[in-house]
């Protein structure tokens, strides 16, 4: 019998859904293995989701400080590695998200715990973890396993595990004061800033007719917003078309942009990105159209064409303008 | 401002059937078109706007084979001033090896700045920079989208979930982890590389390194690949562009969005 952890994140006063997700398999293990749940809040006095937590799980550890208030992915990591110290868990889960990713590896080098990252899924066997990825833009699944050790650290992707309120579990809190000793920290947080509304809300459109990296050119961005007007829709794109300063970046879906709910998603040229995807969970029905007939997304689509989108949209352009 | 960007080459994998290599724990590459990982793309142009603004030396390092000098070239062509390579030798590498490797060679630089790509777009670890700056003991931020030089440092912004930046000062010497879409990389033609074939690039082997064995002991090994599993998926219409374009339309007026 060992010990699970989870690194609450939470942002604004909020946990984030990947918290959820990650209590939620941290769940499915301990009832499997016979292990405990502890979560780990790093946060200001008296989160107003701490009491959320102790029903998911056998322990809260709460360090509560208001220069934790704001994440910083320095001081994170030295009480994380202080926690470990002390604790020896089995197994450390931390969220593969842009926080996750600051301190997740850094943590493991400190440690000197493996650490497999971006994982989908985790298998504990005797001779310890072996975790599931996706390689290769998600074309490929990777069964990997950890070097042996007392503790091992899993970064876990978004999405990977639903967030839904399982096991019966009710937490004591331990509240634990800052370290005194803290190292001098070299980063300093100075604001949270939202990207710029726009001309359009793609969180409102019935029809989005969204293109991604397959549309090629930038002449050809012009000629799809026209397409999508005389479809009645709302343009909208994944990731390189606004990286490449093709459309602003309020039009972008995923998790980085929005996430969206329109009745019909028409992907052009859109591979599927799990970052992509998960902005779509929302959708009534995912059309996609990809030459790739390997592309991700005829994954999570409703319907697929494997064909080239430009000769789907001229066709769609004549039947309608007829 | 001294900076080193850490570069890696990667096969393309869009619009192409991979398939699984005999000892099913890498695809096939030998019938691949290989690239400059995307994400590297935008760190070394951001590395080379750096150094353009601020004077100072651009050095681009891989660890990896002789084919991946490619990205090393690509690099000096963009305007790097310096590359080098560090030869693997046919070892199995992971995330923790490689940034042992690199840590090793960066610590023998002067560096005011050591950028990275957030991921490479191949495994998709995501795990480098921050072990990286571990081992350097540096400062660092994951996935950043601006750097501005600052009094002692820089203002950066952090690209956290929908559309919310973080926005930070850090202090230099640090490591950041660059995502795309931070700048433009700049086109880089045939005649500009071969201009570049000029400077200096340098090869190492991992054993001048000094790591030890326990060093060069990877975290993770790959058990198997296999291709995902078959689930329902998106029902595929066929048929010439007219009849699919009539099919989609039908799609639309069932579910209430048609004109």
């Amino acid at each position: 019998m060992g010990e699970i952890l989870v690194v609450v994140e939470h942002r604004q006063g909020e946990v984030r859904e990947i918290t959820e997700q990650m209590l939620w398999k941290a769940n499915d293990l301990c009832e499997k293995h016979a292990h405990t749940l502890t979560a780990v809040l790093l946060g200001g006095k008296d989160e107003p989701f701490i009491q959320d937590l102790t029903e998911r799980a056998d322990k809260v550890i709460a360090v509560e400080d208001d220069r934790l208030k704001d994440f910083n992915g320095d001081i994170y990591k030295e009480i994380l590695y202080r926690l470990i110290q002390e604790n020896h868990p089995l197994l450390t889960l931390i969220g593969h998200t842009p926080w996750g990713m600051d301190f997740g590896p850094a943590l493991s080098v400190k440690t000197g715990l493996p650490i497999a990252t971006d994982c989908v899924d985790i298998l504990l066997e005797d001779g310890g973890p072996r975790v599931i990825r996706q390689i290769y833009s998600g074309k490929i699944f990777s069964r990997v396993s950890l070097k042996k050790s007392d503790g091992y650290l899993v970064t876990v992707r978004s999405g990977a595990f639903p967030a839904d309120k399982v096991g019966e579990r009710k937490a004591e809190v331990i509240k634990l004061e800052i370290p005194a000793d803290l190292p001098e920290v070299g980063k300093q947080f100075l604001a949270f800033e939202e990207a710029g509304a726009g001309d359009v809300d793609i969180t409102q459109a019935d029809l989005l007719v969204s293109i991604g990296r397959g549309i090629g050119e930038e002449d050809n961005v012009a000629a799809m917003k026209a397409f999508a007007e005389l479809m009645g829709g709302v343009l909208s794109c994944s990731r390189p078309v606004v990286d490449k300063n093709w459309l602003p970046k309020y039009h972008q879906v995923g998790t980085s942009g929005k996430s969206v709910k329109p009745k019909v998603y028409l992907a052009f040229g859109i591979s599927g990105a799990f970052q992509h995807v998960a902005g779509i969970t929302g959708a009534g029905c995912v059309i996609a159209v990809n030459k790739d007939k390997k592309a991700p997304i005829f994954r999570v689509a409703d319907y697929g064409v494997a064909d080239d989108l430009f000769k789907i949209v001229d066709a769609l352009k004549e039947k309608v303008s007829a | 401002m001294d900076i080193i960007v850490c570069v890696k080459r990667v096969p393309q994998t869009q619009e192409v059937d991979l398939e699984i290599n005999p000892q099913k724990n890498d695809v096939r590459k030998d019938m691949l078109a290989y690239v400059i990982n995307e994400w590297d793309n935008y760190a070394i142009e951001e590395a080379v706007l750096l150094k353009e603004k601020l004077d100072g030396t651009a050095i681009a390092i891989t660890v990896g084979d002789e084919d991946d000098e490619e990205v090393l070239r690509r690099c000096l062509a963009m305007g790097a001033d310096k590359a080098i390579r560090i030869d693997p030798g046919g070892r199995i590498l992971d995330p923790y090896i490689i940034s042992r490797i690199l840590a090793a060679v960066i610590k023998g630089l002067n560096h005011d700045l050591v950028l990275t790509g957030v991921q490479a777009d191949d495994l998709n670890d995501g795990a480098i920079p921050s072990m990286l700056a571990e081992h350097l003991g540096l400062t660092h931020a994951t996935v950043v989208n601006s750097v501005e030089p600052a009094e002692k440092g820089a203002t950066i912004r952090v690209e956290l979930e929908g559309g919310t930046d973080e926005v930070s000062k850090i202090k230099l010497p640090a490591l950041l982890s660059i995502q795309t879409g931070i700048n433009e990389p700049r086109y880089v033609s045939i005649m500009g590389i071969r201009k570049a074939a000029k400077k200096e690039l340098n090869v190492m082997k991992v054993e001048e390194l000094g790591l030890s064995e326990e060093e060069l002991t990877p975290f993770t090994t790959v058990e198997e690949i296999y291709l995902p599993p078959e689930t329902e998926g998106a029902e595929m219409i066929e048929g010439d562009p007219g009849t699919v374009a009539e099919t989609i339309l039908r799609i639309l007026k069932e579910k209430g969005v048609s004109r």
